[in-house]
């Protein structure tokens, strides 16, 4: 008998524009011992049908319809709150997407890995220490004696989120529920997560169930794969199956949204455009100077896309920045057709800014909420003179065109559009004021594959129509491989390598680059 | 912390001289004088006084005499209380005023708090409608109004409480505690609801209730402390507050605060006793905006972090 089997579990929520089934009846076993992925996009319903086996979904709005979960015999969905209690943190336990806000920031990491213990086997505080610490060991946190006393701020990304790895192990569950661990993090620390889990869930000889949007993260550590599309399973397998002979189109989908390939044809010109010279950019923290960005000189010529590669604090958005001077620049030159960029003041400032753009990581958080799509598009339009205000919406229209939105959603705010929606509108911001230059600073991590894919398409075909020169920003080798012409990798604020995607996917010669490579999730199916 | 103490005390030098400036130039150009009244004055007389109390000196050396003796901590003595300080009339009326605003404080944190934070564990359900509903009232309802009010029932109808008087019977202090604290109770509840509601929605919150943890341990343990952390950082200009906007509660009770002198001191013209409460109530200010802040930050690593590496938040 399988360790977790569900079958035909609906999950609904009520609201005020009528009843939206989130789950619709689906059905698949955990093995004892096993992965099981669930793959699919936001909203397919993934997460909603492992929150609502342990109670997580706040009921009303959400309303179970119906199914069963039976776990080690118990059926889940009959089960009181005060029973689920018991078995939540004990049996089963979580680890969530953003380690960054699912561990309590006023809370001493010791105190809030100890709770479970505490609270289920009733574990002296000294006694759940000692363990915390063994744990916090074993998922390979440095110093864990001393470091148990630190407060989540004081990790990074990749380390919370194994200080919330090691929290979910410490009552022994025997399922693990993984909803997109990986997802927030570079990819060098992807890897080394999805190797952790792989190795823990191997020596505990647990259930897992792996949460994600992207079938390439499962290809190394799944044993079975379900993928689901509006609430439905449409296809469930062993991970050969899936990846050898997917059926289902929408599997076929995601199988093809993985980055892959190299980008063809480069037709870039001959002159320059941008030309950075030993450009530093330093930042004052207390006594300390961290040097962001140290001694970098490279070129971009006209109509190329630049790839720019390196993990979290290697400097790759700070050099973004510093080109379009949103951040103080320590010393170097940045040239721009001929212009240093650095020593420009006042009104020949703002009218550089018109020729260089940039679009951000976050769709959610760099457009103003408070502003319709059309104020959003018009505002750099009506800032540098390009329209009046009898033309403007003209101009905006057409942008929304270009940018593959409806002309009717011109009136919405931020909130009613999805991730990838306000990516386009993000990208339409920056392409209002027909600039030359963009810098892409990380445009597409924050979204599903599937988006992404379609995002990078829009930037290629929106690259080629408007004649763009690109600096394309990522920690995702794949991604940017996919749309540079050449790529430059970064680490600790210094450029180490760089060549064009093929030689250097080919040939890697630094010890960092090749990291970098060996980190890609799925890198076999490429 | 300690170099974010120390620029924060030297910041509020310039606004505390600003305020002893503006202060004192202002009660000179509103019209009258402390020796001025209906009956008619022997001109030498008020000449006398005058220069008793340096007001026939030029306006600007009488402006650097005053900051001379403000330095040495001395307010100066009071135009209208013949023999005794400013100093001693805020040190008489001080203790009277803070125990008030601390009772009043106490039950404005209680019961706002408790309001708020229930409000927030069913939003927009009878259980948040109702206090909030409260709350709105305890802000749209002056202190004027409220406090006769009380006195009308718990005083005069149902005899429980003292009608006015501070330490002369027991149980006196209640109402004019109750009546000063309920708009700042009501302030509370609203930002200890708010900041319920957004800590709750945390995705901390959501780990917490995976770990099994019991409702009132994840609302308890993980909620509280980030919540009310807005509630914090408004108690100190809330006390502050207090102690300045304690006149109406005063002169309803009968209480001998500070309040009270405050604005008789105005109507007297009393310019020392005006600039010397304004400035002592002004300093108080800063201090608690200081203080909260100080607290904020132990309540918040983040933030303590901040600070200790010298950044400002």
């Amino acid at each position: 008998m399988a360790l977790l089997e569900v079958r035909d579990l609906g999950v609904s929520f009520v609201t005020r524009n009528g009843v939206n089934k989130a789950v619709d009846g689906i059905s698949f076993d955990v093995e004892a011992g096993k992965i099981t992925a669930i793959i699919g996009e936001s909203g397919s319903g993934k997460s909603v049908a492992c929150y609502s086996m342990l109670g997580l979904v706040p009921m009303p709005p959400g309303r179970i319809d119906g199914g069963s979960a039976h776990f080690d015999g118990q059926d889940l969905l009959q089960m009181s709150e005060a029973e689920l209690r018991k078995i939540r943190g004990r049996d089963i336990a979580m680890i969530f997407q953003d380690p960054m806000t699912c561990l309590n920031p006023f809370m001493r990491i010791g105190e809030q890995m100890i709770e479970p213990l505490v609270l289920h086997r009733g574990t002296s505080k000294a006694e759940a220490m000692e363990r915390a610490i063994e744990l916090l060991g074993e998922v390979g946190i440095r110093e864990p004696a001393s470091t148990i006393n630190c407060y989540p701020h004081e990790f990074s990304g990749g380390m919370r989120q194994r200080v919330m790895i090691a929290m979910a192990l410490i009552n022994e569950p025997r399922l693990l529920i993984a909803d997109e661990p990986t997802t927030a993090l570079d990819v060098t620390i992807q890897a080394q997560i999805l190797q952790l889990i792989a190795e823990l869930q191997k020596s505990r000889d647990i259930g897992v169930i792996f949460i994600s949007h992207d079938l390439a993260v499962v290809a190394d550590i799944a044993d079975q794969i379900a993928v689901m599309q509006e609430g439905r399973i449409v296809e469930r397998g062993d991970r050969e199956a899936i990846f050898s002979h997917a059926e289902h189109p929408y599997t076929q989908k995601l199988l093809s949204a993985i980055p892959s390939g190299g980008k063809e044809n480069a037709q870039a010109h001959d002159d320059t455009l941008v030309r950075v010279r030993n450009l530093k950019t330093w930042f004052h923290s207390g006594e300390e100077t961290v040097k962001a960005v140290d001694d970098v000189s490279f070129e971009i010529r006209r109509g190329e896309i630049l790839g720019m590669v390196g993990e979290s604090g290697s400097g790759k958005s700070t050099i973004g920045r510093s080109l379009l001077r949103l951040v103080p620049v320590t010393g170097g030159e940045v040239e721009f057709d001929g212009v240093d960029v650095t020593a420009l003041e006042g009104t020949a400032l703002k009218d550089m800014r018109r020729r260089m753009q940039m679009i951000f990581q976050d769709p959610f958080a760099s457009l103003n909420p408070r502003m319709t799509v059309f104020d959003t598009l018009a505002e750099p339009l009506l800032l540098h003179g390009i329209e009046t205000r009898k033309s403007v919406s003209q101009a905006v229209l057409k942008l929304m065109d270009d940018v593959g939105l409806m002309r009717s959603a011109v009136r919405k705010y931020p909130h009613e559009f999805s991730g990838g929606q306000r990516q386009r509108i993000a990208i339409g911001r920056a392409l209002a004021t027909r600039p030359e230059f963009v810098v892409a600073d990380e445009p597409v991590s924050a979204l599903d594959v599937t988006i992404q894919a379609q995002i990078l398409d829009l930037m290629e075909a929106l690259g080629r129509e408007y004649g763009l020169t690109m600096l394309f920003v990522s920690h995702d080798l794949a991604v940017v491989k996919h749309l540079a012409d050449r790529i430059v990798v970064l680490y600790q604020g210094r450029i180490v390598e760089q060549g064009t995607g093929d030689s250097l996917f080919a040939n890697p010669q630094e010890p960092y680059t090749q990291r970098l490579l060996g980190a890609i999730p799925g890198r076999h199916l490429l | 912390m300690g170099r974010f103490l120390a620029s924060r005390l030297l910041q509020a030098i310039p606004v505390i001289l600003a305020v002893i400036t503006v202060t004192f130039f202002l009660v000179r150009v509103a019209p009258g004088g402390p020796f001025d009244s209906e009956k008619a004055v022997i001109p030498e007389v008020k000449a006398a006084l005058e220069a008793q109390y340096r007001l026939d000196q030029p306006l600007f050396s009488q402006y650097l005499a005053y900051l001379g003796d403000l330095a040495q901590g001395d307010f100066g003595p009071s135009f209208k209380y013949p023999g005794r300080s400013v100093n001693e009339l805020i040190g008489a009326g001080l203790p009277v005023t803070a125990e008030l605003g601390l009772y009043a404080l106490l039950i404005a944190t209680l019961i706002g708090g408790l309001a708020g934070v229930i409000a927030s564990l069913r939003p927009n359900t009878p259980q948040d409608y109702v206090p909030m509903a409260l709350a709105m009232i305890g802000i749209c309802m002056p202190t004027f109004l409220l406090g006769p009010l009380l006195v009308l029932v718990f005083g005069i109808e149902l005899e429980w409480l003292p009608v006015s008087g501070w330490g002369d019977i027991p149980g006196d202090k209640i109402l004019p505690s109750i009546t000063l604290g309920a708009a700042y109770a009501a302030y509370i509840a609203r930002l200890s609801r708010a900041g319920m509601l957004e800590v709750l929605s945390q995705d901390y919150i959501r780990t917490a209730r995976a770990k099994g943890l019991p409702e009132w341990q994840v609302v308890v343990k993980h909620g509280l402390r980030g919540g009310l952390l807005p509630v914090v950082a408004f108690l100190g200009p809330a006390f502050a507050g207090l102690l300045a906007g304690s006149f109406v509660v005063e002169t309803i009770f009968q209480i001998p605060g500070l309040g009270r002198f405050y604005v008789q001191a105005a109507f007297n013209r009393d310019y020392t006793m005006i600039l010397g409460t304004t400035v002592f109530l002004s300093t108080l200010i800063v201090l608690f905006n200081l203080l909260s802040d100080v607290l904020a930050a132990s309540l918040n690593p983040r933030l303590r972090h901040q600070y200790q590496t010298g950044g400002m938040p």
